[in-house]
């Protein structure tokens, strides 16, 4: 056991300053995405723990729910439509005096008629005389409300606001933009290390120079080329494939980089001594090096994928906005632009977006950081 | 589109690729074997198809293009017309331009600073405790969230509401209980750009604390002890030890950080647009790229102004490559 110091105390204290500070924007926002969207308007998540005290109105049923019982005209039903698990505890009849009576109390309207309201929002409305109105009664109620959640948003995010598509294109975008610099990447790699050739020292000089070129750079030529190539062709200029191939030559100095480290220190002689075998270099590559960088790609896939998938300019510069090209990052984007106040859109769909990088995050972490720290090495 | 039909684009997508190398390697088996003599072209003909698509794609997406934004930032808006620095002399004079030029240096101060910071004070704290590796998942986790969701989860947090109202963001509802005035963060300019830059280093400290983690423990533990035995404070190892261990560390950090916060674009982009004084290059270059059928001459003028940012750290790391080769 270890000596509980003054110093070690304030240690933890502060780490756990910090570790509070990084998880609440995060934290807030989930629980956001869960609650109902009226209360989530007018309350701060932190208060959606604590039973809270609300004051509502609802209406009764209209003449079509009554029944009669010896001389009395009765409407018996619930306010809250179902059983909702909040806990009136007073209630009125006019806006006036919305808390005038207690739960289980009679309370009378002007026209004479005679209302009980229970505390779990049944209610008895008595009449002399037949109910003749087809709308019912206000009834203003104070009710505690105990902490709630709901799917619902997820609901609508995904089906009506159209994020569940998006979410599908941010796959179609993320999967190859992932894949395609990953083969051509391991090969090109396995040529730096491996192979001989003329201007060999200055391709790689040239992939460290490219790693740190800011993508900018290349946004107005790409634009322009697939303007000219789509109008030549008659194809759209925006589309599945020039989105990957932008990913993939933005992704390319990196990944070739990582791939370049790593293979060299693969050991020598394991490749001489294929050679001697008579193995080509295809050979050499499809059955040693390939089983032999599987971690190393791991690492890579995760990197690139989260960074496609999180990216937010190329798929502006190079996809179109209509909903079955649009990636996550942009939707999102846009929901922030019109529903700006529906924080049960943004919180939900902001949350939907962040749903496969977190689960990568947690169920691969060790290879996240391992091509972090890998690519931290250098570059 | 339909799940179908983009899995199946998805998959002809990558097949093509390796197909490509499949079959070209092959067939060059295939005549190698034919010939049966050694077939003399067999290893040049083999680095062509293994350099062979990576070098187009890095061709044209990276080479190609540097040099063609470099060429049209002395044209016109439809690059037809050469106009010499005409240009340059428009962004000196314009002052979105300049502004965005000190906003830029002010991330550059500020966010690689702290987050550097941030990561080294909590990956020293992290090592010392118990449930340390608990506190440096959660701090890291922001690594994977876009900026977009971050800008979301952030927005949340500024959320203005008017005074007599409850506050439904945690800034305000502090700012609230602690007696104050609740504010509309940003929109106050200058302030603004610091509360953007938070949500960068809320999501950069979690890169720095991995990294410096990791590099924490090639630190000889002799050393550590060495120093403790001889009565030097905690805080004195940190800064007399430590820091001056981690010397390339820090600087590897700082320049990841610093080419990331260049680049900074969709964070302002979400949150603000560049309203209230907040633009910077990135979001200047892409509002010219599109504003009135969009402009290659002056958004190219601005990306260029981002390269020359990251010039000097190109520099380094090819004089650092070179050092390696020779060893």
């Amino acid at each position: 056991m270890k000596k509980i110091t003054l110093s070690s105390l304030f240690s933890q204290l502060l780490l756990l300053i910090f570790v509070i500070a990084w998880i609440a924007p995060t934290f807030g926002l989930f629980i956001s995405s869960l609650r109902d969207k009226d209360v989530l308007a007018i309350s701060g998540w932190w208060t959606s723990f604590a039973t809270t005290e609300v004051n509502e109105i609802y209406r009764t049923e209209g003449k079509d729910a009554q029944v009669k019982e010896g001389d009395y005209y009765f409407i018996k039903s619930n306010l809250f439509g179902e059983d909702k698990g909040k806990q009136i505890f007073r209630f009125g009849v006019t806006s006036k005096n919305i808390d005038e009576y207690q739960v289980g109390e009679s309370a009378l309207f002007k026209d004479g008629t005679e209302i009980t309201v229970l505390e779990n929002g049944d209610y008895i409305w008595k009449s002399q005389e037949e109910f003749k109105k087809k709308k019912g009664k206000r009834v203003f109620v104070s009710a505690k409300s105990p902490p709630s959640f709901t799917l619902d948003n997820y609901k609508e995010v995904l089906f009506k606001e159209g994020l569940g598509q998006a979410f599908l294109n941010t796959f179609a975008v993320a999967l190859p933009s992932t894949l395609i610099p990953l083969i051509i990447c391991s090969f090109f790699a396995y040529a730096l290390t491996w192979m001989k050739f003329y201007g060999r020292d200055i391709l790689l000089a040239t992939i460290i120079a490219s790693l740190v070129v800011p993508l900018q750079m290349s946004l107005i030529p790409i634009l322009t080329i697939y303007n000219d190539f789509g109008a030549l062709f008659g194809v759209a200029a925006k589309s599945y494939p020039g989105i990957w191939m932008a990913h993939t030559g933005f992704g390319l100095a990196s990944t070739t980089f990582l791939l370049w480290n790593f293979l060299k220190s693969l050991p020598q002689e394991m490749m001489e001594a294929a050679k001697v075998d008579g193995a080509t270099h295809y050979d050499t590559f499809i059955k040693i090096v390939v089983p032999l960088s599987i971690p190393a790609f791991a690492s890579i896939f995760i990197l690139q994928f989260l960074w496609v998938w999180n990216d937010l300019l190329v798929g502006l510069v190079f996809l179109d906005k209509h909903p079955s090209e649009i990636i996550l990052t942009a939707k999102l984007k846009e929901l922030l632009g019109s529903r700006g106040e529906n924080w049960e859109i943004l919180t939900t769909g902001a949350f939907v977006s962040m749903t496969v990088p977190l689960f990568i995050f947690f169920s691969l972490q060790r290879y996240f950081i391992r091509g972090l720290v890998a690519g931290s090495i250098k570059g | 589109m339909s799940i179908f039909s983009l899995a199946l684009t998805v998959l002809i997508g990558v097949l093509v690729f390796v197909a490509f190398f499949h079959f070209s390697n092959f067939l060059l088996d295939y005549f190698q074997v034919k010939k049966s003599k050694k077939f003399a072209w067999e290893n040049s003909i083999r680095v062509v198809i293994f350099i062979g698509p990576a070098f187009i794609v890095l061709f044209v997406f990276i080479i190609y293009p540097v040099f063609e934004t470099i060429r049209l930032s002395f044209y016109d808006k439809l690059g037809d017309n050469f106009v010499g620095l005409y240009n340059y002399a428009w962004a000196i004079k314009d002052p979105d331009f300049k502004r965005s030029i000190i906003n830029n240096l002010g991330w550059l101060i500020v966010v690689p600073t702290l987050s550097t910071f941030f990561g080294l004070v909590i990956a020293n704290l992290a090592d010392r405790i118990w449930w340390g590796s608990i506190a440096k998942s959660i701090i890291f986790m922001p690594m994977a969230i876009s900026f977009v969701g971050a800008g979301v989860i952030w927005k949340f947090m500024y959320d203005y509401r008017g005074p007599g109202d409850q506050q439904i963001g945690l800034l305000n509802a502090i700012a609230v209980a602690l007696g104050f005035e609740p504010q509309a963060w940003l929109t106050i300019p200058i302030w603004n750009n610091f509360f953007l830059m938070a949500i960068m280093i809320w999501i950069q400290t979690g890169l720095a604390l991995v990294i410096f983690s990791a590099a924490l423990r090639t630190i000889p533990k002799e050393t550590l002890d060495a120093a403790r035995i001889d009565g030097a404070s905690e805080l004195k190892i940190f800064w007399k030890i430590i820091i001056p261990y981690l010397e390339q560390t820090i600087l590897v950090i700082w320049t990841i950080i610093t080419l990331l916060v260049l680049k900074v674009f969709d964070i302002i982009y979400a949150m603000t647009n560049g309203q209230w004084q907040t633009e910077v290059l990135a979001n200047l270059m892409y509002d010219w790229m599109f504003r009135g059928g969009g402009d290659t001459g002056r958004g190219s003028v601005l990306a260029f102004c981002i390269l020359i940012g990251v010039i000097p750290i190109l520099a380094w790391n090819l004089y650092r490559h070179k050092q390696d080769q020779k060893v």
